[in-house]
């Protein structure tokens, strides 16, 4: 490890500041220098920061293993996830923003939990099926491995909001339900056990709000912390709900 | 505190259950001369301890975050890497900038969960505090006892929601659930929590939360650690009952907002967390043997004559400065499986002299049911009845193929 032998680097981590609930207060950019250890991610140079420079400094994290999604944020302007962001890979300026479109907590902390709950209940993304009412003591419906992987691979969501901070099309409709919501909708077409037909899906997302209203910009695709099929799965739903339509 | 490392033996599990290796400095893999029988697979805390071992003895790899052992996946292949232990993959490469497919991964054992919590009946109700429920780590619901395995996590999610939550509305939809409580109690109750945190913020002159968090975590690290012993026990307790006291001088700096204020939390949630540090300690300095996660050099038994119990802990005064420890049986006269030896080296266990009384009458409940011919279920019904404690719903016997589908 010849990097421990060096004298580690003094990042300059530039944060843009704001507490909205504190009237006095206006948005400004503050710098805070940190000694860049081995293998340290932004998770742990903001801790540092909050710990040694600013306790009030706000931001989120929970698993600091890229897996709650609590941590995006814009670093030099892209969105991503802060835990899995190591700061070796990064110049020694870095610019920290929150993402854009939700709503500010301060800082760097966003409210990302409450525009998923809304896009959740919206597309009702659980399992539905009228006809049969759940019974426990009932072996489970078989699915084809094959499947499971395909359904388990969309699932891998975190909700994180990145793609819809890195999307063209929501700057315009403030209603478009994002890439995080047209991967749901697949991951629910996919699933046999769900029974609404494409009749319902198109009630749902064939509109401007929903599938048509993409632009193909593809940012979403781009900054996807989990590399899901975003691309692959938006046109696969606009195939069907064209199919459907004609 | 290292993190990077801690967070891989939070890999081995999915990675040792798939085929993984556990390899010391020289590319040895240790751990079948422990454990000959189940080497990498043996339960997660005897491979804590093992590894614990084999790095005392001078085997671990020195690294600036102490030293570590290696855990070798290259086995497994880059195909299984890549599609079934995909997050494992993903924290190497995002956290390690390793390759798992092609590099060894370094891991050694760190705290991971907690076992205990608020004790509870089997409906998940607190035992003390009507209307109180809660399920997975917070509560002490006993689905795992004095260990945790892999996999409970899961199974505390996937049970515990369903029961507990069941029970919960059962619960709100009984007459029970209709409690009076007089409004000025509740104002009495919160404004002693909202003095808690204006005092908080309002004390100038006070201790740094962060340097008290600091202090229990290297208290907690080195001596209520993987292995323990009466006196580095002691010494934590005595430690630990000191920054309690200090604890409530905290101060919040500079970040005065009662909004969303990191500064505030963190102190609000330092002087809980020494609580339970102290009430961990306490537990562990007071039950003089080894049982599960729980391991003293200085008692390696199992003693379960003497301390086949739960450790009930209470604070019962808000300004007690030790919490108050009591301990509740468990009666091996209702147990389906009394308690044996667990496997894994030598068997040190000292058996309740109820142990072997219940063990033959099982075996003979078990023997007279089944030359009657009766099913598992009757049989079970017989050892230990629990159907109906499950909420009507679920009281059904479930299909299961090769026996009644």
């Amino acid at each position: 490890m010849s990097q421990e032998e060096k004298a580690p680097r003094i990042l300059k981590i530039s944060i843009l500041r704001f507490d909205p609930h504190d009237p006095e207060d206006f948005p400004h950019m503050e710098t805070f220098e940190v000694e860049e250890a081995i293998g340290m991610t932004l998770f742990v140079a903001l801790n540092e920061i909050r710990e040694h420079h600013d306790n009030s400094l706000k931001f989120d994290f929970v698993c600091r293993a890229g897996i709650c999604g609590s941590c995006s944020m814009l670093v030099n302007g892209k969105p991503t996830l802060a835990c899995r962001t190591l700061t070796k890979k990064l110049d020694v300026n870095i610019t920290l923003a929150p993402l854009p479109l939700f709503e500010l907590i301060g800082d760097l902390s966003i409210y990302t939990g409450k525009w998923m709950r809304g896009l959740n209940e919206r597309l009702e993304t659980w399992i539905h099926d009228k006809s049969n009412e759940l019974q426990v003591d009932r072996l489970e419906e078989r699915m084809e491995p094959a499947l499971a992987d395909e359904i388990y691979e969309l699932d891998r969501c975190v909700e994180c909001g990145c793609c819809v901070a890195g999307c063209g099309t929501i700057q315009m409709r403030e209603n478009f339900v994002g890439a995080v919501g047209l991967n749901k909708v697949a991951r629910y077409h996919l699933d046999p056990r769900d029974k609404r037909t494409n009749d319902d899906y198109y009630e749902m997302i064939g509109n401007e709000d929903g599938v048509f209203g993409c632009m193909t910009l593809l940012g979403c695709e781009d900054v996807c912390p989990k590399d899901l099929p975003l691309q692959s799965k938006i046109a696969y739903l606009r195939r069907m709900m064209l199919k459907n339509a004609l | 505190m290292d993190r990077s490392l801690g967070l891989c033996s939070g890999l081995t599990e999915g990675c040792r259950g798939d085929g993984g290796l556990l390899l010391d400095k020289d590319g040895y893999r240790f751990m079948p001369d422990y454990e000959p029988d189940k080497k990498e697979l043996a339960s997660r805390d005897v491979v804590s301890r093992r590894m614990t071992e084999h790095i005392r003895k001078g085997k671990g790899v020195k690294s600036r975050y102490g030293d570590h052992l290696w855990l070798d996946i290259t086995i497994l292949g880059r195909e299984h890497i890549e599609k079934n232990l995909r997050e494992v993959k993903e924290i190497c490469e995002n956290f390690l900038g390793i390759d798992p497919a092609e590099e060894w991964i370094p891991v050694r054992p760190t705290q991971h969960y907690s076992m205990g919590g608020i004790r509870t009946k089997y409906t998940g109700e607190s035992q003390t505090l009507k209307g109180l429920y809660s399920c997975g780590e917070a509560s002490c619901w006993d689905l795992h006892g004095f260990n945790r395995l892999g996999g409970n996590s899961v199974s505390e999610t996937v049970v515990a929601g369903m029961l507990v939550a069941e029970h919960i509305s059962d619960f709100l939809e009984s007459a029970a659930s209709q409690l009076t409580i007089h409004t000025g109690n509740v104002e009495k109750f919160v404004q002693i929590e909202k003095d808690k945190i204006d005092a908080l913020l309002s004390r100038e002159e006070g201790e740094d939360a962060y340097i008290l968090r600091r202090r229990m975590e290297a208290i907690m690290m080195d001596d209520v650690g993987i292995f323990r012993n009466g006196d580095d026990l002691q010494k934590a307790v005595d430690e630990l009952k000191e920054l309690h006291q200090r604890a409530k001088n905290i101060s919040v700096f500079r970040s005065k907002s009662p909004a969303a204020n990191p500064a505030l939390v963190n102190a609000y949630r330092t002087q809980k967390m020494i609580k339970i540090a102290l009430t961990v300690a306490l537990g562990a300095l007071l039950r003089t043997e080894s049982r599960g996660a729980h391991s003293r050099e200085d008692y390696p038994e199992r003693d379960d004559a003497n301390w086949l119990k739960r450790s009930i802990t209470t604070w019962v005064r808000e300004d007690d400065e030790m919490p108050t420890m009591s301990y509740e049986e468990i009666p091996i006269g209702e147990m389906e499986m009394p308690p044996g030896f667990r496997g894994y080296g030598k068997d040190l266990t000292l058996h309740n002299e109820q142990t072997p009384i219940r063990q033959s009458a099982v075996d003979a409940i078990k023997k007279e049911l089944e030359s009657q011919g009766k099913d598992r279920f009757e049989i079970q019904n017989a050892m230990m009845p629990f159907r109906d404690k499950l909420p009507k719903k679920y009281q059904g016997i479930n299909e299961r193929l090769g026996e009644n589908v």
